[in-house]
């Protein structure tokens, strides 16, 4: 009972990292801020939600596999918001500044 | 489970199904295009999922979203599009899209058949057993313990012995017109180096656990093969080039493999059991995975091929 409490709000909070990180890419100015916010939000959104998965799952083997779904995604989201950003930058896209 | 997810939820995916579909379709951008295309194939996927067919959502996101995704941006690249320029201009430039004279006939004709589709979708039964129960009765003859695998590879293998044979006309198309565009070299840098390096022995392991798992669980050789193909074409991008001794013999001995193999079995099967692809009983199971493995290879190099675009073999040069 206690760790279906625990795995909801797991959960609910990788949802808000989710929805942070939609909102960020919507509304942020330039391409380098809004990697930034999609980045940030989709490791740890889905990091949260992997973890809540995990605990709901009960089997060592699953939560295994979720770990390392996380850990993969992480790996490519990471190495395509960087060659975007280089991609971004050689483009002479000049960052977004106040 | 299934029970806790709402009516709308499906709505909503449906919903969502149609408005990519119609935003791909009507985008002027082709990239925009693409990256819608790819979306929808994913959502497509999710859809299948709901439809409680793993498999095909399996395959629809490996293969109709991830490598069809590739292969159009491979295209998009040869088409020399300035997408940049698009984007820029099209506030200026874009006026409405032009309406073609014969524009009101196909629609009528698209509208004709969604009645007529949604008028006999309406009136199936709801509940059909289908041919689940003649796939169970005679799943333990089958050499496999998952049904959609006994379907594809054994009750009606010569369905999949077409489709690799399509892949492989695609493919032989595609060398017919022409040999694939030298690329430039371009730096890559060290983290595409890296998530290659790192990446490529990962996708071979999933390739080979997804053919393994296919004998007793959704998987099998379209989406090992898939999963093969992206780890060929992430190497490419990453400044890979298959070695110019490779390309004549070992890559066309690679890419024939799975259909020939399974045409010889089919031939042996015919002299054997009098029908053709009537695996002989005992060995049905190592019969099917001997098909599954050569197909997941030929599968992998057949996307990669085509993803080169063209015949790698260096030849006369171009004119």
């Amino acid at each position: 009972m206690l760790t279906d409490y625990l795995a909801v709000l797991l959960l609910i909070v990788g949802g808000f990292f989710f929805l942070a990180g939609t909102v960020g890419l919507l509304r942020f100015p330039d391409v380098y801020t809004r990697l930034h916010a999609l980045t940030k939000a989709d490791n740890l959104g889905l990091g949260f939600i992997m973890a809540g998965l995990a605990i709901q799952s009960g089997s060592w083997l699953v939560a295994g596999k979720l770990l390392v779904i996380w850990l993969l995604v992480m790996l490519a989201g990471a190495s395509v918001a960087h060659l975007i950003a280089r991609r971004a930058l050689q483009r002479d896209i000049t960052p977004w500044q106040r | 489970m299934a029970t806790l997810i709402p009516v709308w939820f499906d709505g909503l995916l449906g919903l969502g199904l149609v408005w990519f579909a119609w935003q791909a379709l009507s985008s002027d951008n082709l990239f925009r295009a693409i990256v819608l295309f790819v979306a929808f194939g994913l959502m497509l996927a999710l859809v299948w999922v709901r439809l409680a067919a793993p498999d095909i959502a399996l395959a629809e996101a490996a293969i109709g979203a991830g490598v069809t995704g590739a292969l159009l941006l491979a295209a998009m690249a040869r088409l020399n599009v300035v997408i940049y320029e698009q984007a820029t201009d099209n506030n200026e430039t874009s006026s409405p899209p032009r309406r073609r004279p014969a524009s009101e006939l196909v629609a009528l004709l698209a509208a004709g058949l969604f009645v007529a589709l949604a008028w006999t979708l309406y009136h199936l039964p709801l509940d059909t057993p289908g041919l689940r129960q003649a796939v169970s009765e005679q799943l333990a003859n089958s050499g496999v313990s998952h049904p959609v695998t006994a379907v594809l590879l054994n009750f009606r293998g010569y369905d999949t012995l077409l489709e690799l044979l399509v892949l492989l006309l695609a493919l032989l198309g595609i060398w017919s017109l022409g040999q694939c565009p030298r690329q430039a070299e371009v730096a890559t840098g060290e983290v595409l180096d890296a998530l290659s390096r790192l990446l490529a022995p990962v996708l071979l392991l999933v390739a080979a656990y997804l053919l393994w798992l296919g004998a007793s669980a959704p998987g099998g050789a379209f989406q090992a093969g898939a999963v093969l193909a992206a780890g060929g074409i992430l190497l490419l991008l990453s400044g890979w080039r298959l070695p110019a001794r490779l390309t004549r013999w070992p890559l066309r001995v690679l890419l024939a493999v799975g259909p020939l193999l399974f045409l010889c079995l089919a031939l042996i099967s015919l002299l054997l059991e009098g029908r053709l692809l009537q695996y002989p009983l005992a060995q049905a199971g190592g019969w099917i995975l001997l098909i599954e493995a050569t197909a997941t290879l030929s599968i992998g190099a057949i996307l990669v091929a085509l993803f080169m675009g063209g015949n790698p073999e260096p030849g006369q040069p171009d004119e």
